[in-house]
């Protein structure tokens, strides 16, 4: 947390000047029942007769001071919101950049939703945390004691009075807020479980309807919505009690101070002017010390928010680049030497024992089931994912000894999750290569079998929605492949990016893909036999590790995975036709 | 405000009202009691002032006056007080009830809504209208009954203390409080186009986040994360800029009105301190005590004019909030059953569908005269490229969807006329987007067959091939699992759907893809599990995968939401049609 305040150094003279005038306004603010009690002793009630001049006098004395506190709360107002706007935007651009240095196993392990929340909600909650605190957190408290030693200074005796309401007062006014808030977290959790009930009924509709679940979710979402609504009632109980309690409270008080005061007239050693501003501050101290609470309830909000920034500012980020790792032959664009990877310590490998190598213009197919690490395999030659044994090579360096931004400038990635920007078609294809000219472009569309797609939105100025909705899940697939083309990568890699099309066109990008100009090297992860059989080179795996590589024909003679595999998508069709 | 949402307004008003009617004696007592706090508690700074009064100076203070008044003060004190909990009480138990019934109105809205609405409204803003908005409104209705009410109440209170005191004073008072008023207004007016462009600014970044951050792995893959920091700094540095504008002169509002306050405050001191003099020796003084009450009046009375300003902005959000439910609440349901609707039970299996049109706009026609005969126990594969329309298809078998001309039939009785729990209940549904509620893996599996023992869950795992990794799980079948799963793989949720249905084998099948996500290995042990549980059974399936649909008795072939060809597998390949062509275009290299 302490670490998040390094972004509120440029803000310095702001962050001290905001309390400041706010606590000049707040000492103006106590002098107030002073001057009222001199209009009382002195005007009204002054021993040689009534002294109207100075009635008027103190009245503008009250403007003034009204005045010159609305100044510099403005200031401080000013002040305070300079400063925290500014810390936002200085932390949030420092999160925002951390994230964009984060690697794959670190965005998988914080969660893309988590970064997201910490982006916008828990930075804004710390913004008005701190906004808050600059203009209030030293008020408040100092309102309540200002008034305590004011009171004081006029007559001690009575103002002993206020050394007990005060923690009293506090006492109560913390301890219903304790309380109260665990159960109100409580009542988040309900309301949660009443949220997902109602998501969930949306979610599963058909089933739910399919199989005639409509009471029996009635009455289970009922259950949930009374529990919610029986703590809802409990905790209101409770904290309802704050404004009541103190209520009372004050009265005491204030009894028991004009009890005292009554004595220490008597005796000449108060004025009655001196009572009724005894009598304002003590009305001053329960606002103040509600508005306290609240604050604290804020700031304790913002603060936990700002720990969680903290935390996932705490992460390491960044790809350290490690000279004098062993190198390889050169005339390999890409070789795994008995590459590995563990997504953490004790759990069984990822992937393991992985070797073989690539030469330019080789096509390499990675075939096997759901979980058997073809994904990680091919997401480890851009570094994406790191192996944790034995070594990936690119052009016959590890890849943990390239520069990451010249290593990826090498490699055209189509992701299994087929995604695209908000701006044109031609935005979204040059994001493979920035200085692309059209044609490029459109030769990229055409090979990837997009061509039409980009003639039927309406050439490359087209737009596209965010996550491209106005695409169909096919057309999305065909121009993210149309966009790593475009960058001319020496290595290409499809990861399982044409599970959307159908098979005519699967098997003509297929074709256009063997005939690419730059002799890249090709991977294709897929779960159908057809769409890498006629691949150089296969790499079956299962369960993470390898179980065989080599030729189609040679793997259904020697590999009983891949046999089966082939077997279930094709001996049947064969039979049949 | 145009008179339109007036009118609106009035309308939502009034459903609110129709919702606290069965609350109507707690909102009078409510009401009663509020008022009875508020007359005490106006009632108390009388009685200080008085107190005041009798402590003049040296030698010239009442005692017993003073202590007659101070525990007049006290007991009203307590008084006060426990009121002023039951009135919170009271109000909290209104609130929370109203929008109990006002949710639970909704959810079960929701389970007679026709799956079309579901489907054209996105599932977010419709769970954001039951909770968000409801707690808005929620919010909106306590601080209405708990603060706009009082206010008004302690207004009128206080001027009537003060007029009834000292008219000349009072009337200070009032000339001068409006201008809090007109000040916080003001600025107000002149802050909200500061705030929309804040707000628009910060939608904007977070659009922005959302679109970078969700795709993280792409930015890093094609290097563009300086690109894409750069993108971000120039809209923070816009969001700084009218952020700034916003959050200080907003704050600048409370400042201001202080301010007024003061000015009221000297202004009751100023004329009070003069009445004072005036009325020196008089037999009618304008005692110091009066005074004190007086300045502590002018005190009371401005807040409330600062609180309900904010609270008619916190309702009119509320009722806007109240409107959407309401909206939801007033969605027309689909048509309900016949009264004489036929229950179906242990159906054979015969569907017939006789020239079946539909659309889901009028404008887009998507199945045209389609007609189909199937024999009980038949099998059907409907197959084509995305978007054909063959999820359509399954939305009209189990009227998620009513068709627009034509007809459905089972066993000779149109749909239509079968309620819907017993047409729906015989068939048997595997979707391609595997649903599980959260709750443990049993809860799941007995959705269809809530009585089911032991052995027949066991069994129907067993023969889904659910059984093995079940039993890996950290509590085998009574492992909780999340909303959509958790931590289970897309295939074993798959293979949970399945043996959900193995368990309760209803009369006909209908499956979409249901092994899309299971590698082909899995597949082929499943496929025989599917083959028994297929036997006599009236089934569709739904396919990308030609292998699992070979064997269909019929299969559509579906090209644009019509049916293009339609036979069996040797058939359709010797009629070398577009069929053919799908399947051939695996092979083809």
């Amino acid at each position: 947390m302490k670490r998040l305040f390094a972004y509120l150094k440029d803000y310095r003279r702001e962050s001290a000047l905001g309390p400041l005038f706010k606590l000049l306004e707040a000492g103006f603010e106590l002098i107030v029942p002073l001057v009222v009690a001199a209009i009382i002793d002195r005007g009204i009630s002054a021993p040689e007769g009534p002294d109207k001049a100075y009635i008027v006098r103190m009245c503008l004395v009250l403007v003034a001071l009204g005045l010159v506190g609305l100044v510099c709360s403005v200031t401080a107002q000013y002040f305070a919101a300079k400063a925290s706007v500014g810390f936002a935007k200085k932390l949030r651009h420092a999160l925002y950049s951390h994230i964009q240095r984060f690697s794959y196993r670190t965005l998988d392990q914080v969660g893309i939703p988590t970064l997201m929340t910490r982006m916008t909600s828990d930075m804004n909650q710390v913004q008005t945390g701190l906004n808050l605190a600059l203009r209030l957190l030293l008020r408040s408290p100092f309102v309540v004691f200002g008034a305590m030693v004011m009171a004081f200074t006029i007559d001690a005796q009575a103002a002993l009075w206020f050394a007990v309401a005060i923690p009293a007062l506090s006492v109560v006014v913390f301890g219903i807020m304790l309380i109260s808030i665990p159960l109100y977290k409580k009542v988040q959790g309900l309301l949660d479980r009443v949220l997902g009930a109602t998501r969930e009924n949306l979610t599963g509709v058909r089933v739910l309807r399919a199989f005639g679940k409509e009471e029996s979710e009635i009455e289970s979402f009922d259950q949930k919505n009374d529990a919610l609504t029986a703590m809802q009632k409990y905790v209101g109980r409770i904290s309802a009690l704050l404004n009541p309690i103190t209520y009372v409270m004050i009265n005491l008080a204030i009894v028991m101070l004009l009890h005292t005061s009554a004595l220490r007239v008597n005796t000449g050693d108060l004025t009655q002017g001196q009572v009724v501003a005894l009598y304002n501050y003590m009305s001053q101290i329960l606002v103040e010390l509600i508005k306290l609470a609240n604050l604290i309830i804020n700031i304790t909000k913002s603060v936990a928010c700002g720990k969680r920034i903290q935390s996932v500012m705490d992460i390491p980020a960044g790809e350290a680049v490690t000279e004098g790792l062993p190198g390889g032959d050169e005339t390999y664009r890409v070789e795994f030497r008995q590459a590995g990877i563990r997504f953490s310590e004790g759990a069984d490998p990822s992937l393991s024992g992985v070797t073989f190598a690539v030469r330019p213009g080789e096509t390499v197919g990675v075939i096997g089931g759901t979980g058997s690490g073809k994904s990680t395999l091919v997401n480890m030659i851009p570094r994406f994912y790191e192996a944790t044994e034995g070594q990936v090579l690119v052009d016959g360096k590890d890849v943990r000894g390239w520069d990451p931004a010249e290593l990826r400038e090498k490699i055209g990635v189509v992701p299994q999750k087929a995604a695209l920007f908000k701006g044109t078609i031609r935005d979204n294809l040059r994001w493979g290569n920035e200085n692309a000219p059209d044609d490029d472009l459109m030769w990229a569309a055409a090979t990837a079998q997009a061509a039409d797609v980009v003639e039927s939105k309406g050439g490359l100025d087209a737009m596209i929605e965010q996550g491209g909705r106005n695409l169909s899940g096919g057309q999305r697939q065909r121009l993210t492949i149309a966009r790593a083309l475009a960058r001319r990568p020496e290595i290409l890699i499809l990861d399982d990016s044409s599970s959307a099309l159908d098979f005519a066109t699967d098997a003509a990008l297929r074709r256009a893909l063997r005939d690419l100009p730059d002799t890249p090297a090709v991977f294709i992860v897929s779960q159908r036999t057809s769409s890498i059989q006629h691949a150089d080179r296969i790499v079956v795996l299962d369960d993470g590790r390898v179980a065989g590589i080599g030729k189609h024909a040679e793997l259904l003679e020697t590999c009983p995975v891949y046999r089966e595999i082939y077997d279930s998508q094709f001996k049947k069709e064969a039979a049949g036709a | 405000m145009s008179k339109q949402s007036v009118k609106a307004e009035k309308g939502t008003l009034k459903k609110v009202l129709a919702y606290l009617k069965p609350y109507g004696p707690l909102v009078v007592l409510s009401v009663l009691l509020s008022a009875v706090t508020v007359a005490l508690t106006l009632y108390i700074p009388v009685l200080i002032g008085r107190a005041i009064d009798r402590i003049v100076g040296a030698g010239r203070v009442d005692f017993e006056a003073v202590g007659a008044y101070l525990l007049r003060i006290g007991i009203i004190a307590a008084v006060t007080g426990g009121v002023q909990w039951l009135v919170n009480s009271i109000n909290n138990k209104i609130t929370y009830q109203v929008i109990r019934d006002v949710r639970d109105q909704a959810f079960r809205r929701l389970q007679i809504l026709p799956l079309s609405y579901m489907d054209t409204h996105p599932v977010g803003g419709i769970v954001s209208q039951v909770i968000a908005d409801v707690d808005q409104f929620a919010d909106g209705l306590l601080l209405g009954f708990t603060q706009l009410f009082t206010g008004v109440v302690t207004i009128l209170g206080t001027l009537g203390f003060m007029v009834s005191i000292r008219p000349g004073i009072a009337a200070v008072v009032v000339l001068l409080t409006p201008l809090s008023f007109v000040v916080a207004r003001f600025i107000a007016t002149h802050t909200y186009s500061f705030f929309r462009q804040q707000s628009e600014t910060r939608g904007e970044q977070t659009a922005f986040i959302d679109e970078m951050l969700g795709n993280q792995k792409v930015v890093k893959a094609f290097g563009r994360e300086e690109k894409s920091i750069e993108t971000f700094d120039e809209i923070n540095g816009r969001l700084e800029k009218c952020s700034l504008k916003a959050i200080f002169y907003s704050s600048l509002t409370n400042p201001c009105t202080r301010f007024v306050n003061n000015v009221v405050y000297a202004g009751v001191a100023l004329a009070g301190a003069l009445v004072c003099v005036s009325t020196l020796g008089t037999a009618a003084p304008f005692t110091v005590g009066s005074l004190s009450m007086f300045l502590s009046y002018a005190n009371q009375y401005t807040k409330p004019f600062n609180e309900i300003s904010g609270v008619v902005t916190e309702l009119q959000n509320a009722l806007a909030c109240a409107a959407r439910v309401f909206r939801l609440i007033a969605e027309p349901p689909q048509i309900p059953d016949a009264e004489d609707a036929r229950v179906l039970r242990d159906a054979a299996g015969q569907v017939d569908l006789q020239d079946v049109a539909f659309a889901y706009t009028p404008d887009r026609p998507l199945i045209e005269q389609l007609n189909l005969r199937v024999a009980p126990g038949q099998r059907i594969a409907i197959v084509g490229p995305t978007g054909c329309g063959k999820t359509t298809l399954i939305n009209l078998l189990m009227r998620f969807y009513d068709v627009d001309r034509g007809a459905i039939s089972v066993e000779g009785t149109d749909i239509r006329r079968i309620t819907r729990k017993s047409l729906r209940g015989s068939y048997g549904m595997v979707l391609q987007e595997t649903w599980l509620k959260s709750g443990t893996v049993r809860e799941n599996l007995i959705l269809g067959k809530p009585n089911a023992t032991e052995e027949e869950i066991v069994a129907a795992c067993k023969s889904a091939h659910a059984h093995s990794f079940i039993r890996r799980l950290p509590q085998g079948y009574d492992t909780v699992i999340g909303e959509d799963g958790g931590q289970l793989s897309q295939g074993q949720k798959q293979l949970l759907c399945i043996a959900r249905i193995m368990l309760c084998l209803p009369p006909m099948l209908i499956l979409d893809e249901a092994t899309s996500s299971i590698d082909t290995r899995t597949e082929i042990r499943i496929q025989k599990a599917f083959n028994t549980m297929m036997q006599g059974r009236t089934t569709f399936i739904v396919a990308h995968r030609l292998s699992t649909i070979r064997e269909a008795d019929v299969i559509l072939v579906m090209r644009d939401g019509h049916i293009v060809e339609q036979g069996n597998h040797r058939e359709l390949l010797s009629r070398n049609g577009f069929y053919a062509q799908l399947y051939n275009s695996q092979f083809a290299a």
